[in-house]
């Protein structure tokens, strides 16, 4: 060796490999204006699609007379659910196991739903078409309230299932009633309450909400009547599954199908779905034989794509005097809007929701889920969320809170108290789960450590006494979020959409002079997958990340995948990468032992190249090697080195963490203000911090619009009122608090890079910390539980109702 | 096209001169992207909320999707396309966004930096809150905004000759 040679550290440095904070190669083209996101789509020729929407939540449709908007110069076409029986796409599946109608057939569910779809030379005349479409309608009575939908004398909302006691989760019993969805044992559990020295009972909701991300969900189609090809740009966060879904349908070959999901302006679980803008726009292109776009308005976005949340949970917990649980009882009200249209893996109609268990060793456990219509979008994503496990660690989370209340312990000594322990992983939880890994106790302790939690109490507690004296208006709540997520989804033997299984997949190819292509069957929407994909692969094959090209989102390149969201793409698509890299450092190996005329036992893998065991002068780098595999494999060997994953997980990853916020509340005005939020996650091996901590910092943005404001409301004639953003909270940058972000690291076992996934976590687990913040301030006054959002008007009618104003 | 008598607009987008007919209706978001095809001012919410549109005008930052472009007849205005060095490479805000981590999906990035543009020419040496204030008008769903405040504070440290060392966080 000479001066010259770089040291090993360098030589790992140059890799910019797993675990440091490299800058984002997506950066350069977004920072210029110059990402391609759908909209800046422009084929020549194309038309502008856009819909004609219901006014009214439930209603008959009498009449749809478009004369009128076809007059209108520029106007090529109107479809109506009339056109689409034709081609047998009036209605369509949804991922839930029922049907949603594509445009209005005979009647609406819901405002805004869509009725008829114009189909224009440009956006402006599309819109003018839609005011001439002339609809009508016969108004019916609305259901608004899920308490109400299994009334008997209720309205009923589906006629299409009249008479079908079978739904496609169990029998159904109520004309409105999806199914009933249980979990558990009911007996044991009930014997567990019937021993207990303590029990709680709470009905906790989690409000209706919507991802909302700043690009709205948008597609062009474009069919190809000589060839019989169907291309299809779309903002999907699964392509592959589209493509699938979109043959099925169709009934043109999958070959033929070619789905692009370019640059993605946010997801959020809002891009996961297909619905009827594709389905127009895809027959309104056949139709024409003209390419067709589509890009739905923010008010479009917000009331009709994809709502999150509305679950309605009762949660019951049991325990001993001294804080032991021992059983936890929840049935849950499920708000599925007109048509059950949850974006859940099919044979899990309450996603992940059993989950609800969370960080806790409940000895045992009963769960009911029961799903009903009311006249609201149809939706139930998982908004930053693997699948109803948001709404599960809010219920445990919150419950926590009350039991603690009820027991006068402290709710961080009570959670201690009952985490599953260490050694107690890989642990099987009451409700069906085998948690991967863990270290609670050390999480929690290093939470508490850091942010001063005892000395915070003593504060409240003086300023509790402060308050009581009349000394101060203000009082102090500290939230404890404990959480534990499932995400991963997941292994085909418990996984899949419409019996596609829920595996990822990862192909590499090394080029001769060293570099590398790499295509994922996932779809990043802002987690900077083009660089982290090719960090996992530089550290495991040696190639610098910088000559490493991540693509994704094109199903005619890319291996079949089933997408990005649920926090999978680094459980499961990181899985696959990892694995074809290591077969590609397996054929290096064999072609280095050939090249250095050893045997390949003799050879040790070293940051970037193989070197002889006890001789490490004698080394082939990976460019050699790359070079020799193309022009002088060993004799033998097919020339070549590239690989191709499929993974098929052996289980979830339940990433862990704990979080902390710290609040101030005035109780005259119910403003609220976030002193301080402490958010320590445990992702398993950290891929990029810098990364990891964005993701954080942005899902706890999320959590606090959700916890603080953000909804989707209906008025009691199901006009939906927040479908705007002057009404719908987004947080400015004056309104967000600061964040702190920590770890630990508790890798997954069963993942070959021990990674865990992260994006979802900050979303999860903040929302209860919020909330336990606010219940916990007025906690001294006697409260129990306020339901969120926590606005200021709703903080505010709270103090007064617990008598704080006087 | 639909029969709507057009007017015409004169105006210098990025430093070049730029003669079209425009509908009196259409306006200065749509201009930009589909009749310049200058794609990087996105449109997020069409009611002046999100910010992901903005642009520079006449040194103002402008919502350009609640604007007609016919009323931005003799304009100047710079889009993000404009924001470059000389030489192509990344001006101080861009570079600042990237070492900083100050973008995820990078849809709201165009609005974000060309209003943080106009922020550092009123204000080149804001406080933490006087960015977070002047920031607000532009809406992110994906970093929390922390970073972004780096990003400017970054930019803000560049364009006066200071380092700014900070790291993301």
């Amino acid at each position: 060796m000479n001066d010259m040679t770089p040291t090993r550290e360098q030589r790992e440095a140059a890799l910019e490999g797993m675990g440091c904070k490299r800058k984002r190669v997506e950066d350069v083209r977004f920072t210029q204006g110059k990402g391609n996101y759908v909209d800046d789509l422009k084929l020549p020729g194309m038309l502008f699609g856009d819909f004609v929407r219901s006014p009214y939540a439930h209603a008959k449709v009498t009449k749809i007379d478009a004369s009128k908007a076809l007059e209108l110069p520029g106007v090529i076409a109107v479809l109506t659910a009339e056109d689409l029986k034709g081609v047998n796409l009036a209605w369509m599946p949804t991922l839930a196991g029922d049907v949603q109608m594509v445009l209005a057939d005979g009647k609406v569910l819901y405002q805004n739903q869509e009725v008829a779809f114009v189909i224009a030379e440009d956006r402006y005349i599309a819109d003018d078409a839609i005011q001439l479409v002339e609809v009508e309608y016969e108004e019916l009575p609305v259901l608004v309230d899920p308490f109400k939908s299994m009334d008997p004398d209720a309205p009923v909302l589906r006629p299409d299932l009249e008479g079908k006691t079978e739904g496609a989760h169990g029998p159904r019993k109520h004309h409105n009633h999806i199914f009933t969805w249980e979990v558990g044992d009911a007996e044991e559990t009930d014997r567990a309450f019937k021993d207990a020295d303590v029990t709680i009972k709470e009905l906790i909701s989690y409000h209706r909400t919507h991802p909302s991300p700043l690009e709205t969900c948008q597609c062009v189609a474009s069919m190809d009547k000589v060839t019989g090809e169907l291309t299809v740009w779309g903002t999907f966060q699964a392509p592959h599954v589209i493509r699938t879904v979109a043959s099925l349908l169709s009934t043109i070959p999958e070959h033929k199908i070619h789905v692009i999901a370019p640059d993605i302006g946010g997801g959020f679980g809002n891009k996961v779905g297909a619905y009827p803008g594709y389905i127009c726009s895809i027959v309104a292109s056949i139709v024409t034989g003209r390419p067709v776009k589509w890009v739905e308005d923010r008010m479009e976005n917000l009331s009709t794509t994809s709502f999150a949340r509305d679950y309605h949970m009762t949660a019951e917990i049991a325990a001993k005097n001294d804080g032991t649980v021992t059983g936890l009882k929840v049935h849950v009200l499920a708000d599925h809007g007109g048509f059950d249209a949850c974006a859940d893996p099919s044979k899990w109609p309450a996603g992940f929701f059993n989950i609800v268990t969370g960080s806790y060793d409940f000895p045992t456990a009963h769960l009911a889920v029961d799903g009903v219509y009311t006249n609201k979008a149809p939706g139930g994503v998982a908004y930053r969320c693997s699948f109803r496990v948001t709404e599960a660690a809010y219920c445990i989370e919150r419950a926590m809170d009350i039991l603690a209340q009820k027991l006068g312990m402290d709710p961080a000594d009570l959670r201690m108290k009952n985490f599953v322990k260490p050694e107690q992983f890989p642990y099987h939880s009451a409700l069906g789960w085998e948690y991967d890994s863990g270290d609670y106790h050390t999480a929690m302790q290093k939470a508490m450590d850091t942010i001063g939690y005892r000395q915070l109490r003593e504060e409240q507690k003086a300023k509790q006494e402060a308050f009581k004296r009349g000394e101060t208006r203000e009082i102090m709540g500290i939230g404890i979020s404990f959480f534990t997520e499932i995400v991963g989804a997941g292994p085909s033997k418990n996984c899949d959409i419409l019996g596609v299984a829920m595996f990822d997949s990862a192909e590499i190819r090394v080029h001769p002079t060293g570099s590398v292509i790499s295509r994922m069957g996932t779809k990043s929407q802002g987690q900077g997958h083009e660089t982290t994909w090719a960090q996992i692969i530089a550290t495991e094959i040696g190639i610098p990340a910088a000559d490493i090209m991540v693509e994704e989102g094109n199903t005619d390149t890319a291996p079949y995948g089933l997408g990005t969201y649920g926090s999978r793409s680094t459980p499961v698509a990181g899985a696959a990468i990892a694995l074809a890299a290591r077969k590609i450092r397996n054929k290096a190996q064999m072609i280095a032992a050939h090249m250095l005329e050893v045997s390949e036992y003799d050879l040790e893998w070293d940051v970037d190249g193989f070197q002889v065991k006890g001789n490490p002068e004698l080394r082939k780098s990976m460019k050699e090697i790359a070079w020799a595999a193309y022009n002088a494999p060993p004799p033998g060997m097919e020339p070549g080195l590239e690989a191709v994953s499929y993974y098929d997980p052996p289980n979830m990853t339940y990433p862990f963490g704990a979080y902390f916020c710290v609040m101030d509340i005035d109780v005259d005005t119910g403003v609220s203000k976030i002193r301080r939020f402490y958010a320590l996650d445990d992702c398993g091996t950290r891929i990029n911090p810098m990364i990891i901590e964005g993701q954080v910092h942005g899902g706890l943005t999320e959590g606090f619009a959700i916890a603080m404001g953000q909804e989707i409301r209906y008025d009691e004639m199901g006009n939906v009122m927040g479908a705007s953003f002057m009404d719908f909270f987004l947080p400015t940058a004056v309104e967000t608090p600061h964040w702190e972000t920590d770890y630990t690291v508790t890798p997954s076992p069963h993942h070959p890079i021990g990674a865990k996934g992260v994006g979802e976590s900050p979303n999860v687990g903040s929302v209860p910390a919020f909330s336990n913040a606010v219940n916990d301030a007025f906690g001294f006054l006697g409260n129990t539980h306020i339901q969120m959002p926590h606005d200021a008007w709703r903080v505010w009618q709270a103090a007064k109702d617990l008598g704080a104003h006087g | 096209m639909s029969d709507i008598e057009q007017v015409p607009v004169t105006l210098t987008v990025n430093g070049k001169k730029v003669q079209r007919f425009v509908e009196p209706r259409t306006l200065l978001i749509h201009f930009l992207r589909e009749e310049l095809n200058l794609t990087g001012p996105h449109i997020g919410c069409e009611t002046s909320h999100c910010g992901v549109c903005t642009v520079e005008l006449n040194g103002m930052s402008v919502k350009s999707c609640t604007m007609f472009a016919a009323q931005a007849n003799g304009a100047e205005i710079t889009t993000i396309e404009g924001m470059a060095n000389e030489d192509g490479t990344l001006s101080a805000l861009q570079e600042g966004f990237r070492q900083m981590h100050g973008l995820q999906c990078g849809f709201c990035t165009p609005g974000m930096i060309m209003r943080a543009h106009v922020l550092l020419k009123e204000n080149p040496d804001p406080t933490e809150q006087e960015i977070r204030m002047g920031i607000s008008g532009n809406l992110c769903r994906c970093t929390g905004y922390q970073n972004i405040v780096k990003a400017i504070q970054y930019a803000a440290a560049k364009l006066q000759g200071r380092d700014f060392q900070e790291a993301a966080e």
